[in-house]
This record gives C-alpha cells, structure tokens and sequence, in this order.
C-alpha cells in the first residue's frame, strides 16, 4: 500500500520535473541554421577539396610543378603539367586538374608538396548530377564548378 | 419586414443559423489554428523555427494544408465497407461540434442554456468513439482493425474516472447546468471549483484526473494509441486520404476544445475573473487556450505509453482516487 502510493508521488514529480524541462527549453533561442540563406562557419581544419595557394602579389600559383603530389596521391587524380619559360627562375604551371570522384581527401598531395602551394578549401557546396563537374581544373577554379 | 423581425419564430431561426455558422466556424479556425500552433510550439521546445516561410510566422501554413487536403484523391480500396468507411470521419466530427453548442462562452453568449447541458455534451462525446472504431473497423486494413479495438478499450476505461469526477462535482454543484456552475465560481480564484476544498480536499486532484482523462478521451499523446504512429502506421486513419483524414484533425481538435472549455467551467472558474475584475468571453479564452497549450506542452513532452500502462494508470490509479474522492466528497457533504 505505501509502495502504491510511493509510486503515484514519484511518478508524479518524475512527469512535473520533465514538463518544466521542457518549458525551459521554450525560452531557448532557436539553434537551427536556416541553410541556404545563412551557414555555419567552418572549423580552421576543414577538408574541402584541394586547391592552389597563390604568390600574395601577382596572384600567381605558387606551384612549381614539381610532381610530387602527383606521386603521392594512392588515388592517382592529380594530373599537372609546367613548362621553364625561358629568363623564369622555376617552372610554371600549364595544367592542374583534380578528379574529384576518386579522391579521398586522405591529404598526402598537401603533406607531400615542399613549396606549401596546396591547401583543403572550405568548399561543400558541392552537389551535382554531373559527373564533369568533379573534374576540377584548380588553375581556373571559377570555371570549375558551374 | 420589420413584422416578420418582431416574430420570435423567425428570430429564433436566425439566432440558431447564427450560432450554427459561428460554431462550426470556431471549430474549423480552432483546428486549422491549433494544427498550426501544434507546430510552432513544439518548434520552440525543442530549439527550431517551425514553419515559418507560408505567410508572415507560418500564419497561412494551415490554408495551404487545406488546399493540399481538398486536392487530394478520395481512396476507397477495395474490401472497405464503403458507406460506413465515408460516414466515419463524418460521425466524429459532427459530435464534437454539437458538443460545442452547449457551452457558455461568456455571461450571455451561450448557444444553448440547456439545464441538462453537461450530460449532453458527454452524452455527444462518447458517439466520436464509435465513429472512430467504425472507421478504423470499415476500412478492412489490419492496422485499422487494431487501433478500432484499442479506441473502445481506451476510452471505456477512461470515460470511468471522467464521470466518477463529475459526479463528486454534481454532488457539489447540484447542478447540470453548465452556466449555473459557472455562475457559483463567481469571485477570485479561491472561489475556483479547483480551489473548493471545503467540499472536499481532493480537488485539485479531482481536477487532474478530469484533465487526463480529458487528454485519454480526445486520444492525445501520450494516449494516442489510436494512431500510434510507430506501431500501427496512423491507426484507425490508415486508409483515409484527402479531406477524409482532415475531418478526422478537425474532430480532433475540436474534442481538445470541448474538453478545455469544460475543464474551464467546471473547474476554473468559466469566464470569471481571478481576481474579481471585468469579467468576460477574453478570460473565458485566456483559461481555455491556456489549457490547450497544456496540452499540446503535454504531447511533446512526455513518449506514448504502453498499452498495458494506459489501462493500469486508469484502472488501478485513476478510478480508485476518483472513488475516493467520490466517498470524501459524500461524507463533507453530509458532515458539513
């Protein structure tokens, strides 16, 4: 009999305890990220695709086309190409594209590269119903992604 | 023309095609509106924004809906008891609004001032459930089937303690008529029904017990066994599409709203003031919406129980303190 009761009294203040939570929480200001107008900033060591660093002036791509990235990748999905204009104290690059559909972002062609000329963007948004759109040309980057 | 205003026949008949309208009307902008509160509220609690992009705060959220429900295909799928399985949804929704005509809104906005007005709204409430288990039954699905034998089962064990409540009220209100008890609660808040422990000490209680039986009865979380959404898909509206399935909402809410506006007069007061002053149809809506916020706050706080818990809460918690309060209240009675 005393149990019954017990059980009446505590269940009641279990089920006072829960409602008043969830008052609580009414007062709270609304965390969802209203996506497509505004989005959440992304942490420093985000894992985008790679792309090109460039020369602060000239807005050159500081690439040397040293190849060793292209060594590195276990994916194999980087091509480039540089040619040593004639005068020029290093190479300069002629192509640079990234297949984006095998790589992994396992980082190797960042790690590897000895000029520090490749970095992770900060680029997600990246759905398509096309296959093309992941072979990114990184020297044009605008024309990348359409 | 001025004749035929001055014969009470013809005002009677404009009177009762007037509050019919209005009923109907309060019913249908109750559920559109509460559907959508249903959403916002819900959205605050758990850290959202609800629906926000159809009108200014989601506001024209529940014309869409409407527009989406009436555009919709009419199934019958084959098997179904096809006159019974379009009359359902019909059957609850009609009780329901009925029940409205009853209820004293304020001191001289009453449909109907019926001396027997309580019993007649519980004697129209307990028809939604054989519309319910008529539904669910007609529509030849399993799920269905299933809900239909847990709505009789539920809302007998529940309509139980819900009138062992009235009863210790009648006894102290000696009155059915919805706008005589009102009338007694006349005052502050002590004055409440709910305060009114000189005639017996349970009734606060008394007052909760009424409100679960009332959130069992109008089959809300977290009693909605009769659209367990996780077991039985959506119950006994399994097979209903299109407007069918928003009559059965409509009805929803408007037994939420029959049930708020009775805990309202039986319990608080109707549209006293709680402290005496301007007395009115607002304090009547502030008590009951308050109260429908309650129990949407219920819904989205607490899981759905248990079968086997919802019957044991009634039979072994809800109907023995009703008694109780049934045989305190009979000897206060006759002590004092």
């Amino acid at each position: 009999m005393w149990n019954y009761f017990k059980l009446i009294a505590t269940g009641s203040w279990s089920l006072a305890v829960g409602m008043w939570i969830v008052l609580r929480h009414a007062f709270k200001r609304p965390v969802t990220v209203q996506y497509p107008y505004e989005s959440v900033r992304l942490p420093a060591r985000y894992r985008g695709h790679i792309e090109l660093k460039r020369e602060a002036a000239g807005g050159q791509p500081k690439c040397v086309a040293c190849l060793a990235c292209q060594r590195a990748c276990p994916s194999g999905c980087i091509a480039l190409d540089g040619v040593k204009p004639e005068g020029a104290p290093r190479k300069v690059l002629t192509l640079y594209t990234l297949n984006f559909t095998t790589c992994s972002l396992c980082g190797l062609c960042v790690e590897s590269c000895a000029f520090d000329a490749l970095q992770f963007s900060k680029d997600y948004n990246l759905a398509s119903v096309r296959k093309e759109d992941y072979q990114m040309d990184l020297l044009t980057p605008g024309e990348k992604h359409s | 023309m001025m004749t035929l205003l001055h014969n009470d026949f013809v005002l009677e008949m404009i009177r009762l095609v007037l509050y019919a309208v209005g009923l109907i009307a309060f019913a249908a902008f109750n559920a559109a509106y509460l559907s959508l509160l249903e959403r916002k509220i819900p959205s605050w609690f758990q850290l959202r924004y609800g629906p926000k992009e159809v009108g200014w705060w989601g506001l024209l959220q529940p014309v869409a809906d409407g527009i989406k429900l009436l555009t919709k295909q009419l199934l019958v799928q084959r098997g179904a008891d096809v006159v019974l399985f379009k009359l359902a949804p019909a059957m609850v929704v009609i009780p329901a609004i009925m029940c409205l005509a009853t209820i004293p809104f304020s001191e001289t906005l009453v449909p109907r001032n019926i001396n027997l007005g309580l019993l007649v709204i519980f004697s129209f409430s307990a028809i939604h459930v054989i519309g319910t288990m008529l539904g669910g039954w007609a529509s030849y699905n399993k799920y269905a089937s299933i809900a239909a034998a847990r709505v009789v089962a539920q809302n007998i064990a529940y309509e139980i303690p819900l009138l062992l409540i009235l009863v210790s009220l009648v006894m102290i209100t000696h009155s059915f008529n919805l706008h005589t008890i009102v009338d007694q609660q006349a005052g502050g808040f002590w004055r409440w029904n709910v305060l009114r422990l000189s005639a017996s000490p349970l009734m606060p209680v008394a007052f909760i017990i009424y409100f679960i039986c009332m959130l069992a009865e109008s089959n809300r979380a977290p009693f909605d066994m009769v659209e367990a959404e996780s077991e039985l898909i959506a119950g006994a509206f399994t097979e209903y599409s299109g407007m069918g399935f928003g009559l059965f909402f409509i009805a929803e809410y408007a037994n939420i709203v029959v049930g708020c506006a009775l805990g309202t007069i039986l319990f608080l007061g109707g549209w006293h003031c709680p402290f005496g002053l301007l007395p009115g149809l607002h304090w009547f809506l502030i008590k009951m919406y308050f109260l429908c916020f309650t129990v949407i706050w219920v819904r989205w706080s607490f899981p759905r129980t248990q079968f086997y818990g919802l019957l044991n809460l009634s039979w072994k918690v809800l109907i023995p303190i009703a008694l109780a309060n049934l045989m305190i209240t009979a000897i206060m009675l006759k002590l004092f």
